[in-house]
């Protein structure tokens, strides 16, 4: 079951936890995948612990220019883009009444206008190739808000409706687009919070730890598989029970 | 017939699956020839493929009819 030989993956963050493991579980199913992020050391050193089937593709997703380029560049590195995760995000958390307009920009710009480019730059092949996965990293946020994350939980709210709408557009053509919503997984950005906070977040999910990057993986792995071809427009809800959406 | 409208009409005909007597000079692609919008798109994906050129977005919504595909294309061709 999910045998991804011959499909190629494009994955944005795979220098983040989650995008790591992402692309380590597309890539131990067989797929072709192309590393994408900002900081090109760590794509590096995952793409040689991958050996063969990986490329890496800088790209800076603030820069409009860069963001349109990119699906064409994965494209040519690996013959098409059969399957994209946008899972790159960042956060500029602050409390409403002190937040930035530049904090509020960068956060939509990045999380869901370059995730928007992205699919939009895909569609194409993957319309005549009459088959497609996307599969959007949304967060458990964009479902309940959370204190300081106006723009980040509205990014992810968005990410959620758009994957619908692009659901609607292209399911008769074999594409399908999903979201998966992490809960508290440990990661770089959860390693910002501090003890008591951590605390405090474990006190509501039952399961009683923190999500790994595999979990996320492997729900990804699943809506990328031929296996999932009826499911579109869902968000699947990784967050051991945080929320039971 | 130019060589043009008959190209164009080969790939109609192979999308949407209707009678070549079907594609004439003034058939609407939604109205006469059961094109939905997502078809149209892939319309003009595919002559932009078989002529080698750019179709903007602002002129493909004016791309209507098969007349219409066939004075464009051989505008800019």
């Amino acid at each position: 079951m999910f045998d991804l030989t011959g499909k190629s993956a494009l994955i944005t963050g795979a220098s983040g936890g989650i995008g790591g493991g992402i692309a380590r579980a597309l890539h131990a199913a067989g797929a072709t995948v192309a590393l994408s992020g900002t900081r090109t050391g760590p794509l590096e050193e995952l793409a040689a612990e991958l050996g063969g089937r990986a490329h890496v593709l800088a790209c800076n997703l603030s820069d409009a220019a860069a963001v349109e380029a990119l699906p064409k560049q994965a494209a040519d590195a690996m013959g098409a883009v059969d399957i994209l995760v946008n899972n790159a995000g960042i956060t500029r958390d602050q409390l409403a009444m002190r937040m930035s307009d530049e904090d509020w920009t960068q956060v939509i710009e990045v999380n869901l206008t370059s995730t928007f480019r992205l699919c939009r730059g895909v569609l194409r092949g993957m319309m005549k190739a009459r088959w497609g996965r996307i599969v959007n990293i949304t967060s458990i946020v964009g479902a309940t808000g959370n204190t300081g994350q106006a723009n980040y939980a509205a990014s992810k709210a968005g990410v959620v409706a758009m994957s619908k709408s692009l659901a609607a557009e292209v399911a008769s053509r074999g594409i399908t687009v999903n979201a998966v919503a992490p809960g508290f997984i440990g990661t770089a950005m959860t390693d910002k919070l501090n003890d008591e906070q951590k605390a405090r977040i474990l006190g509501q999910v039952p399961m009683g730890r923190m999500g790994e990057a595999q979990d996320i993986a492997a729900a990804v792995l699943y809506l990328s598989s031929l296996e999932a071809g009826y499911v579109t427009g869902a968000t699947l809800h990784v967050n051991g029970g945080m929320a039971m959406l | 017939m130019s060589d043009i409208a008959d190209r164009v009409k080969k790939i109609v005909v192979e999308h949407l699956g209707v009678e070549e007597e079907k594609v004439t000079e003034n058939a609407s692609f939604i109205d006469d020839l059961g094109a939905d919008s997502l078809d149209t798109v892939e319309l003009v994906m595919a002559f932009e493929e078989e002529f080698g050129i750019e179709i903007p977005d602002d002129a493909a919504e004016t791309i209507q009819t098969f007349g219409d595909a066939v004075k464009f294309i051989s505008e800019a061709a």
